[in-house]
């Protein structure tokens, strides 16, 4: 990194006190200069008053992870210095709020340190204590213009877009620019040395974070019914769906609502409305994290048990219990794969980004009803809350629901008798009926012991019937969800098999590890369950590595349960922190495991 | 719940309603409850009060939870979809279907275990939207499908059959209702079918969430001496307040008024359901107003006070706005409406596209 449009910024704030929209007026500035950039978001389980931190990439080559290393350090928060001084690299830079004399943790060898005094600055221009810490992240951005090399057209045009109808704000705005920027044009050399150049790389993509896309998927689908828990980092999925339903779903003359959200009392409830919502023939679907899907283990049980399409968007986040809110993790593998009492199997599916999880939004849709089963969509924090450049989405209109096996009055007509369970095509799932049909259709959905004509049993030969037919259903799942997706290298010996976020860090590791002459081989895994050709890779690489982001190789012990490979074939590289993985760590393990030496 | 079909054996000279359907059709498999069980009594009172509604058996779904309460939803209407979920949770899986479906006429069974117990925030929660279902506690103040546990509508004293006595307050689901918003809630006895029926009837032709806390003694653990929530006690201490008596519309128009209730007293508000029907409400005590929520609280608890249990309609709510309402969801149910006007399709995900520029 470090060089013209190869770096990697940070940005330590005080949350509650408005640097978002200067982060974002810079990540979108850079986007439109046509530069592939991206960021994450290092923010704390708080409104206000604790350290957050946003880091931006810049790479022509288009790599999307976390930076292994940071360029420039803006530190504007004194309870951070300290942390924030030592994560410069070796040659970069610090830039500081000089308003206040340098603090001592800030000293440091090695490293190149400006001070501007964003704070005097604003209370010399602007009134008030709320305009003038807002304004101050404004400024720090004017500042970020001139020593990066930001295209002030593209600043100006954003301003406009943002506050062309606030001529108050807009100028204040403009003058906070201003006053950072020519702060440092008067002196610092400017730009640094890494600076940003306009490229045309990026006019087919847009910005867009995860939960908005799978909102999307959900909308484009055609799920009515949402229902939620408001949980970190899930809630923003709702919120989306919300707006989205409120644009396209009400009817402008009498303002009917073709949707239905219900914030539920608990992940309990929310799970239940859209079963219950299922059963009835809406597409539904309630988006939660771990705590949630802690909570309803129970209702997925009876979903699977009782065959009803269900839409469950887990948005990882980092740990147990309580956990770390507000970092990401991929550690709810196994919860998922296995929710609930009794012999459970779920299908899910692992997007890598945005883009892939609006399309597989919508594939959700269609495989729960396909399979009429609860379905999961496993993204996390890093995907579902931080903006990601990623391709355009794309609507193909002739689009059409797959309902699944779903029987009307006329179909029933010419049944002899309708049993609800009874596996007539061989791939374990049985047609239903939608509550409402009439003539034969009725049927009693219970979690109890049922038979295949849905009545009660406590037969031993009928109930393995039925959970022998689940096994069925869900090996043919098996040929209907995704495949894996690969990155493949000429004479690669070393395979790397991963999932969902990691995904971008790996594939760049795999770039880095072939420019030190160790090719590999990329697959990542896009759904559970494994279709069959994940063993294919597996057997046919002579050392496999496998890269997740939790501590107990929750995937690799998938792997090992399901397609019943050995352990000791496959080599966990875990990162588990809560933070997005770095490129850094898959390159270093990987190089430590063939007996190198970590650069 | 092991399912005994009853023979379809019909008696030519049973009556039909409008929909030519006799009592037998909406009738479900045999019960497998205790001989002489409350509930199988209720399960008649609905089986009654489907049919003198005329109700389509298929155009209505039938919901409940865990319980020997909810094991009665087999026992009537085998026609109508039915749906026996987890413990406590028959409320949310309701809301859900209600919400995708809005042309169905739900039917929630429960009980006290199920409600007040493991499913109270979801009962209280179903009551705050407003989900527009028949909501019936079958409440025996006992867990039977375990044995004999007391359950939280227990009275204080009331003892157990090992004699073992109750210390914790109970908690009356029709109190509660009234304290949270309910815009219908009932209370009758099992063995009481000439109040429940009409109530069942109200109840069914309510918008909105119609809660019926029926007392329905259990007879294997709670219907001895010590018991609160016996045959005996509830017959000794049952008070009415109000006597509903629910007149469907094209009756009304072509027959002479009915007779008023034999005990004549109090006056007569005639309250108008949704579906153009009425309801006829005769309030036992002067002055008795089925409108108001606070006097109604107050008849309740003051019925406690003497040891008595109020029954009858005791809340109703004219101008109740049910889930829908509040939600202003469009007037077809949303299992209805074509992928077209759910999709806004390729030209609008463009637009949306340069907003993420």
């Amino acid at each position: 990194m470090n060089g013209v449009n190869d770096f990697a910024f940070k940005i330590g704030t005080v949350n509650g006190t408005g640097s978002a929209s200067a982060n974002g007026l810079l990540m979108q500035a850079i986007f439109r200069m046509g530069i592939p950039v991206s960021g994450k978001n290092i923010f704390p389980s708080n409104i206000q008053g604790l350290p957050t931190w946003y880091e931006i990439r810049v790479s022509k080559d288009g790599y999307m992870a976390r930076p292994s290393e940071v360029d420039l350090v803006v530190a504007l928060n004194p309870a951070t210095y300290a942390k924030d001084v030592a994560t410069v690299r070796e040659g970069g830079f610090l830039l500081y709020d000089s308003s206040w004399p340098l603090p001592k943790e800030l000293e440091r060898d090695g490293i190149q340190i400006l001070g501007i005094p964003f704070g005097r600055l604003c209370v010399q221009n602007f009134e008030g204590d709320r305009e003038r810490t807002l304004l101050r992240n404004i400024a720090y951005a004017g500042a970020l213009t001139a020593l990066l090399g930001i295209d002030m057209a593209v600043v100006e045009k954003l301003l406009e877009e943002t506050y062309g109808k606030k001529p108050k704000l807009l100028a204040s705005n403009h003058t906070a620019i201003r006053l950072g920027r020519e702060y440092a044009e008067q002196h610092f050399e400017c730009p640094l040395p890494f600076r940003l150049e306009r490229m045309d790389a990026t006019g087919g993509s847009i910005l867009i974070d995860g939960n908005t896309a799978c909102a999307l998927g959900a909308l484009y689908a055609g799920a009515t019914v949402g229902a939620w828990y408001p949980i970190t980092p899930a809630t923003s999925l709702m919120e989306a769906f919300k707006a989205f339903c409120e644009k396209y779903r009400v009817d402008a003359s009498t303002g009917e609502r073709r949707y239905c959200i219900l914030q539920a009392e608990d992940e309990l409830a929310a799970a239940g409305i859209v079963i219950g919502a299922g059963w009835a023939g809406a597409r539904a679907f309630t988006n939660t994290s771990g705590p949630g899907i802690s909570l309803m283990q129970e209702f997925i049980g009876l979903a699977y048990y009782t065959d009803i399409p269900a839409v469950f968007f887990d948005i990882q986040r980092c740990g147990p219990a309580t956990g770390m809110p507000t970092r990401t993790q991929q550690a709810d593998l196994v919860s998922l794969a296995y929710a609930s009492h009794g012999d459970t199997r779920h299908p899910i599916l692992f997007p890598a980004n945005p883009r892939e999880a609006f399309e597989m939004a919508v594939q959700a849709f269609d495989l729960a009803d396909r399979l009429q089963t609860p379905l999961f969509v496993a993204t996390d924090l890093d995907i579902g809350m931080n903006d990601w450049m990623v391709d355009r989405f794309e609507w193909d209109d002739s689009y059409r629901p797959d309902r699944g096996k779903v029987l009307d009055a006329a179909d029933l007509e010419k049944l002899k008798r309708f049993s609800r369970y009874l596996d007539v095509d061989g791939d374990g799932i049985a047609a239903r009926t939608l509550p409402g049909v009439g003539g034969k259709g009725a049927y009693f959905v219970r979690g109890s012991g049922h038979d295949k004509h849905a009545a009660y049993t406590e037969d031993s030969d009928a109930y393995i019937e039925v959970v022998d037919r689940l096994r069925r259903k869900f090996a043919h799942a098996a040929t209907l969800v995704p495949r894996p997706a690969y990155t493949l290298r000429a004479g690669a010996e070393i395979g790397l098999v991963t999932l969902g976020g990691c995904d971008a860090a790996v594939r760049e590791a795999a770039d880095l590890l072939a420019a030190q002459e160790i090719p590999v081989d990329v697959m990542r895994i896009r759904a559970f369950p494994f279709p069959e050709e994940v063993r294919e890779f597996i057997e046919s690489h002579e050392r496999v590595f496998v890269v997740e982001q939790n501590r107990d190789a929750q995937l690799r012990s998938l792997l090992t349960i399901e397609l019943g490979i050995a352990p000791e074939r496959l080599t966990p590289i875990l990162d588990y922190g809560g933070m997005p993985l770095t490129a850094r760590v898959v390159v270093d393990s990987v190089v430590r495991h063939v007996g190198g030496v970590p650069a | 719940m092991t399912s005994i079909v009853k023979p379809p054996v019909r008696h030519p000279s049973l009556r039909t309603n409008a929909l030519g359907l006799t009592l037998r059709d909406y009738e479900g498999v045999m019960s497998t409850l205790c001989a002489g069980c409350g509930h199988d009594s209720v399960t008649a009172a609905l089986v009654q009060a489907a049919w003198e509604l005329e109700l389509e058996p298929h155009r209505a779904a039938k919901m409940s939870g865990i319980g020997c309460s909810s094991k009665t939803t087999a026992y009537f209407m085998k026609q109508s979809h039915g749906f026996n979920s987890v413990h406590g949770r028959m409320p949310s899986v309701t809301t859900g279907a209600a919400a995708a479906n809005r042309g169905l006429t739900y039917i929630g069974i429960s009980g006290d275990g199920d409600s007040l117990s493991i499913g109270l925030g979801q009962m209280c929660h179903a009551i705050r939207r407003n989900v527009d279902m028949l909501y019936v506690i079958e409440n025996n103040g006992v867990y039977g499908l375990t044995k004999g546990q007391f359950s939280a509508s227990a009275d204080v004293g009331s003892t157990s059959k090992r004699g073992e006595a109750n210390e914790q307050a109970p908690i009356d689901p029709v109190l509660l209702a009234l304290s949270i918003g309910a815009t219908f809630v009932a209370r009758s006895f099992s063995g009481d079918k000439k109040q429940l029926v009409p109530i069942l009837k109200a109840g069914l032709s309510h918008k909105g969430l119609a809660l019926v806390d029926v007392i329905s003694p259990c007879v294997t653990f709670n219907d001895h001496d010590g018991s609160t929530k016996s045959y005996k006690y509830t017959r000794d201490h049952e008070v009415e307040a109000v006597e509903a008596d629910y007149v469907p519309v094209h009756l009304e128009i072509t027959l002479p008024e009915r007779a008023a209730p034999s005990d004549g007293g109090g006056e007569l508000h005639v309250v108008p359901m949704h579906d153009g029907s009425a309801v006829r409400l005769r309030a036992t005590a002067a002055g008795y107003d089925p409108t108001d929520r606070a006097s109604a609280y107050a008849h309740v608890r003051a019925c406690q006070a003497r040891g008595e249990v109020a029954t009858g309609l005791l809340f109703i709510d004219p101008a109740s706005r049910d889930m829908h309402d509040q939600l202003r969801t469009t007037a077809a149910p949303l299992v209805d409406l074509p992928f077209e006007s759910l999709c806004p399709g390729a030209a609008a995900l463009d637009a949306l596209m340069k907003r993420h520029r």
